[in-house]
């Protein structure tokens, strides 16, 4: 038996071995991409809690604000993570200055350490997911001479603002393409969470696409995950079988859009141009630009001028975008698509202007009333015209 | 296309994977070696398979590169557990958590670079007009048909040929074996070694034609699916293709029922998957209470040569 035991100790401490390489390359994957060391290990080490951010009394400017971001994902996901992480660049060269990021933080009480740990030895902090409203809030709390952004949720502190855009004007504009590109005016969309930022999404979609083809149906499935590309594509595969010739997926990767591209079929993503995944089979989809915003709120940092406030970007300020136009797109559809887009760029369209009507016929926007914003992010129902439902 | 016809074409495309996984994973527990590493063979074998090809080109340096890579990883399963009889469980559980880690480090740079049509297609255009047969085979692509022909072969080789019946002899009494003067360990080095390829062809297949871009973690589970239907298919290659396609089928039912319009939350539709293995492992437990389960007796025993226990 002594040789089993020796042999055991042995594997165990081979074993060990394994997970130390393993966690060295987890600390790897948690480091920002721009080399800055880990937040998580000069945290402890470092004094710098006593020393900085109480230091700079709120009210003054703060020459050198440390600036940090707290990502959902990786950079490389094409999608939601890579818009902010490319507005952390057009912040850094902009304004000069080095951000330190954290990757792949979950939407857990993971996030709540990571967080509190940057709020250490930071000034200003990022947090660029919804799930994370409540963890952000809960340090902001404990940090209340260090400011707290937090991405598309309602909940905001003295030090924590909020931000998102009016990407359903996009979504919109996305529906007049699949409008104008469908053959037999059925359209999928490949939805997230049913929650109120797809509810609004899906039914100002269309609506787009209603307002150039009065007979479009939109069949809507849920994949309940913001990121998984198999389930994805299973989504976007049920939706073609179903007949759907034009998808849009408000998912996270480019996986729906692969999948229409090899039925034959064209399709939009979310959150950046994904034309390069599938050209031939592109439509185009709503984008974020982060980077002008971030820009803004870091300068009034330095400035003094910083506020909690609840900002909800748009066309105007260019923080909502459309990709460009896929190359099988007809024509007549970018037309119309800049006509639209240069009035909500002035202000003067809204996209839920009566008469509109739920799934059931019932009218709930009356002719020539319109929604307001607040009404707009607390949507829980459907238009006429989407076939799904929604999880009550 | 009707329902039936749409499940039978998805089973295959989302099945196929699992049944190469659970193929390896049939090899290498025959030979009484526990296999719990499936799910981070699998990431590595997808993550290799994505650099190999965008910077070569070639199906066939991506499939030559996931083999020597898997093969690797075998060769470090095997040593840990036939050489140092370690713990086969917690061997299996190092090498998911290892891939898991090392094959999000290396993607890092290669997340979201897309690669379509990787792999060639066999177009059988007389098919065509076949109904079900016709849409289920008509354009598979190559790797597809490779998964067929492995099947049968597996099934030759470990039920007629002398070769298969070492196989099972090492995994059900590796000393009688021994006796008989077959070189237990050299064989189980063997078995991990082609076993652990062919679920690294797993991930590969998963990442070049199923979802053709590297993702971290994009198996999502699947890895452990194959495990559990090592088990289901009782460490038969026939019955793993029947498994491996009815679970390929799960994976999507979720998403039809819902667009039938039905008013099943979708929260409840996503668990489909999981409330079916429940329910299967409860009616196989059941009917063959009173048989074998048809697991290798010697599985996760560890041989030591004149060692009694």
């Amino acid at each position: 038996m002594k040789k089993v035991k020796r042999s055991w100790s042995l594997s165990l401490a081979l074993l060990f071995g394994l997970t130390g390489v393993l966690s060295a390359c987890g600390g790897n994957n948690n480091n920002g991409s721009n080399g800055s060391a880990s937040p998580s290990e000069s945290a402890p080490a470092s004094s710098s809690a006593s020393e900085s951010p109480s230091a700079s009394a709120s009210g003054n400017g703060i020459a050198n604000p440390r600036v940090a971001f707290v990502y959902i994902g990786p950079p490389g996901d094409g999608g939601w993570t890579y818009q902010h992480d490319q507005g952390r660049l057009y912040m850094e060269k902009e304004l000069g200055i080095t951000a330190d990021t954290v990757e792949n933080v979950p939407e857990s009480a993971d996030a709540e350490r990571v967080i509190s740990e940057l709020a250490q030895n930071h000034d200003i902090i990022f947090t660029t997911s919804f799930g994370y409203m409540d963890y952000t809030l809960n340090v902001a709390q404990k940090f209340p001479n260090v400011k707290f952004e937090h991405a598309g949720g309602y909940k905001t502190a003295d030090n924590m603002a909020t931000y998102f855009g009016k990407n359903w004007e996009a979504s919109y504009l996305s529906g007049i393409a699949a409008g104008k590109t469908t053959k037999n005016n059925t359209l999928g969309y490949v939805a997230a969470f049913p929650i109120p930022e797809l509810i609004y999404n899906i039914n100002a979609f269309t609506l787009g696409a209603q307002s150039v083809n009065p007979d479009i149906k939109v069949n809507v499935v849920w994949t309940n995950t913001w990121f998984d590309p198999t389930t994805e594509r299973n989504a976007a595969v049920s939706l073609l079988d179903k007949g759907a010739d034009v998808l849009l997926a408000y998912q996270d990767s480019p996986a729906s859009l692969q999948a229409a591209a090899e039925k034959g079929a064209m399709a939009g993503g979310n959150d950046s141009d994904m034309t390069r995944y599938a050209p031939e089979a592109y439509l185009t989809n709503p984008v974020w630009n982060w980077g002008p915003y971030y820009v803004k709120k870091v300068k009034a940092l330095m400035d003094g001028t910083w506020t909690n406030e609840q900002y909800l970007g748009n066309f105007q300020d260019g923080m909502v975008d459309i990709a460009p136009i896929g190359e099988n797109v007809p024509a007549e559809a970018k037309t119309i698509i800049e006509e639209t887009k240069a009035k909500f760029v002035a202000s003067d369209m809204n996209v839920f202007t009566g008469p509109i009507y739920d799934q059931a016929g019932n009218e709930k926007v009356a002719s020539g009333q319109s929604l307001t914003d607040a009404e707009i992010l607390e949507m829980n129902w459907f238009v006429k015209g989407v076939e799904g439902t929604i999880p009550q | 296309m009707d329902l039936l016809t749409q499940l039978l074409v998805a089973a295959i495309s989302s099945g196929t994977p699992l049944l190469f996984a659970t193929l390896g994973g049939i090899l290498i527990e025959r030979s009484g070696i526990m296999q719990l590493g499936a799910e981070g063979l699998m990431l590595m074998g997808a993550v290799i398979a994505c650099m190999t090809y965008i910077h070569t080109g070639s199906l066939g340096w991506t499939l030559l590169a996931v083999f020597v890579v898997s093969a690797a990883l075998g060769l470090l399963h095997s040593f840990l557990t036939v050489t140092l009889r370690a713990n086969q469980v917690v061997s299996g559980l190092a090498m998911t958590l290892f891939g898991s880690g090392l094959s999000a480090y290396l993607g890092k740079s290669i997340t979201g670079t897309p690669i379509p049509g990787a792999v060639p297609k066999i177009n059988l255009g007389f098919l065509d007009d076949v109904p079900i047969i016709g849409d289920m085979f008509a354009h598979l692509d190559i790797l597809t048909w490779f998964s067929f022909a492995l099947v049968i072969a597996a099934h030759l080789f470990i039920h007629r040929t002398s070769f298969g019946l070492h196989l099972r002899a090492i995994g059900d009494n590796p000393a009688t074996a021994d006796v008989m003067g077959i070189p237990v360990q050299l064989f189980r080095y063997g078995y991990i070694i082609v076993g652990s390829m062919l679920i690294g062809l797993a991930g590969a297949d998963l990442l070049l034609i199923y979802s053709p871009t590297w993702i971290e973690g994009m198996t999502a589970g699947r890895g452990w699916i194959a495990v559990a239907l090592i088990i289901f298919a009782r460490w038969n290659p026939i019955r793993a293709l029947f498994c491996a396609y009815f679970f390929g089928a799960m994976d999507t039912i979720g998403f039809k029922i819902q667009l039938i319009g039905s008013a099943i939350p979708s929260y409840f539709l996503k668990m489909i998957p999981y409330i079916v293995t429940i329910l299967v492992l409860m009616y196989l437990g059941w009917r063959s209470r009173n048989k074998p389960s048809g697991s290798p007796e010697a599985l996760g025993v560890p041989y030591i040569r004149e060692q009694r226990f």
